[in-house]
């Protein structure tokens, strides 16, 4: 039997909750206390938002009109196909291409900041001016984008996946040299203490107190560092620095629409392999199942 | 004290199966490895030979066209910084927009690619392949198809950055909406309430410190992403710094770059700033 069947209940029960107001007037109270900042962000947000879309020309007409465009696109692309066999090797080739300039830039970059990193953790470094130095310089590193890298070692060594390489190289290395040594000042020192304390060396501080500790972390980046820089090794070629990008970008300038989606296809499949393999990698090497 | 001996060598077996598996790792890595100098053309001789351009480029973009010192005449080095300027900002808002669209559609796709808010596993399947498909095509390849579609201009690169944004905050926040406590959920829906009150006063209020967090990130690397996208011919500051590295302007060059390294420093500080309060708010309440 229901509350508002009972005679007399309905308002006994709005008796009880103005009791209830007047006990806890507080909470009954709205909200507003603390949301006039949040409310201000909000509005300053809208308003950014709003001078935004004014001022790049984001236009209801262009927006529909592309949509159209960019719908009549994605039926031409349909069924994906490489166009010949032969093509489809090439494709593949440069896929290849592509894979090797990830890992040469990764594992480069990895040796190199490797000992670099030691000079930029806290725990571990000469002193504090190189530990700064250190640090700044990788924050420069990481600050261009490998895009840019590219087209500056074109000018150095010509256009190729080199380039590539090398590009790959100066991005990772500043990145790899914070998360190096930001795993180095994480790191227990509790094992060193023990190291030292028999009359260890600081050397070997370092490779039987740290390293132990350190090498899967790194591994792990590094591992994380080349799924992700598959990615980019993909468009590097969009600037001349190897890679299936360059294929990608000339497709979509002669509008080869249906081989385009054949390579895009390639680079999303082969990515995924990628990440399944460092995942099963990751998986033997620290134990962890990825998530 | 010496081990029994089975221990030792049972001891012993283990290390020297360990060993093998790393030399094994080891040599499959280096076949990889030199596999990889064939194919990507790598040749020592080359860069030793050319090593001096990448110092001689790095002097020349150091130096102003009269020889000096970029830093000793800066109105001289920075001579465009209006214009300069301009397109920084124009970069901003550009990664500001992309950034806020994409979060909006996260923010409404999240929910249907957590497990505990939607019933339909389907749905949740459906919901996660297409913001995966979002996050693996490099926004520079959206950037590339919709200049076709929606012609030159900050729009499509606005839109690459928006698509590639949703997939990957999709992903994150949707991972954040798994890890609720559900109790406020559960008590939400025993007063009556519907999905879109579950989600409003159970869910969004234990996230959306977290939620914000993850977006002020995203900001900051479209930051980065938009500097580019002029590379393509979707706006940005991209487009200047590709004209004047390949015409040789070298002291543009490095004007440029210390434009947008300082741009994104700043930016970097400034959320990281931000995002520290919001998640000490978070370990308070």
């Amino acid at each position: 039997m229901s509350v508002q069947q009972l005679p007399g209940a309905a308002s006994a029960l709005a008796q009880r909750q103005q009791a209830l107001r007047t006990r806890y007037a507080a909470h009954f109270q709205p909200v507003y206390r603390g949301h006039l900042g949040a409310f201000s962000v909000a509005i300053l947000a809208v308003l950014v938002f709003a001078y935004g879309v004014y001022s790049l020309d984001m236009s209801y007409a262009r927006i529909v009109g592309g949509l159209g465009e960019l719908g009549r696109m994605v039926l031409r692309m349909l069924p994906p196909e490489p166009g010949s066999w032969s093509l489809a090797g090439i494709y593949a080739y440069a896929m290849l291409e592509t894979l090797a300039i990830a890992l040469l830039g990764t594992l480069l970059a990895a040796i190199v900041a490797f000992p670099l990193g030691f000079l930029a953790a806290r725990n571990t470094t000469l002193n504090r001016v190189v530990q700064f130095f250190a640090r700044r310089s990788f924050d420069t590193l990481r600050g261009v984008d490998i895009l840019i890298w590219a087209l500056i070692w074109i000018n150095v060594v010509g256009l190729g996946p080199f380039a590539g390489v090398l590009a790959l190289f100066m991005s990772d290395l500043g990145s790899f040299g914070k998360l190096f040594s930001e795993a180095i000042e994480a790191a227990d020192d509790k094992p060193v203490e023990g190291v030292v304390s028999t009359g260890g060396s600081s050397l070997s501080a370092v490779r039987f107190g740290i390293l132990p500790q350190l090498l899967p972390v790194l591994l792990s980046q590094v591992l994380y560092a080349f799924e992700s820089n598959t990615r980019s090794a993909s468009i590097i070629g969009i600037v001349g620095a190897g890679g299936i990008g360059l294929i990608l970008s000339e497709q979509i300038r002669t509008l080869e629409l249906q081989q385009m989606a054949f390579v895009i296809l390639l680079i999303l499949a082969t990515v995924s392999l990628i990440d399944f393999c460092c995942a099963r990698i990751r998986f033997s090497i620290i134990g962890v199942r990825a998530r | 004290m010496s081990l029994p001996s089975h221990l030792g060598q049972a001891y012993a077996h283990a290390v020297a199966a360990k060993r093998r598996q790393v030399w094994i790792g080891l040599l499959v890595l280096g076949v990889c490895v030199l596999l990889s100098g064939k194919v990507a053309e790598i040749s020592a001789a080359k860069l030793a030979d050319n090593i001096g351009n990448f110092s001689n480029y790095i002097d020349r973009i150091a130096h102003l066209e009269s020889g000096q010192w970029v830093i000793s005449d800066p109105a001289e080095w920075f001579w465009g910084w209006k214009k300069w300027l301009a397109l920084m900002g124009e970069t901003l808002l550009m990664a500001y927009v992309g950034t806020l669209l994409g979060a909006a559609a996260a923010l409404v796709l999240c929910f249907l690619a957590s497990k505990n808010m939607t019933q339909s596993a389907w749905l949740v399947f459906a919901t996660r392949r297409l913001l995966e498909f979002a996050r693996t095509v490099p926004e520079m390849v959206f950037a590339l198809i919709f200049v076709v579609a929606f012609s030159l201009g900050p729009l499509p690169g606005i839109l690459a950055l928006a698509i590639h944004t949703t997939g990957a905050l999709g992903k994150l926040f949707a991972e954040v909406v798994e890890n609720v406590d559900m109790k406020p959920v559960d008590g939400v829906l025993a007063t009556g309430g519907n999905w879109l009150h579950k989600v409003r006063f159970a869910v969004l209020p234990q996230v959306a410190s977290n939620f914000a967090s993850y977006a002020l990130l995203r900001f900051e690397i479209n930051v980065r992403g938009a500097a580019v996208l002029g590379f393509v011919g979707a706006g940005g500051i991209g487009q200047t710094l590709l004209e004047v590295i390949r015409k040789f302007y070298y002291a543009d060059v490095s004007a440029l770059l210390v434009l947008i390294i300082a741009t994104v420093m700043l930016i970097d500080a400034g959320t990281e700033r931000i995002r520290h309060r919001l998640l000490g708010q978070e370990r308070q309440a």
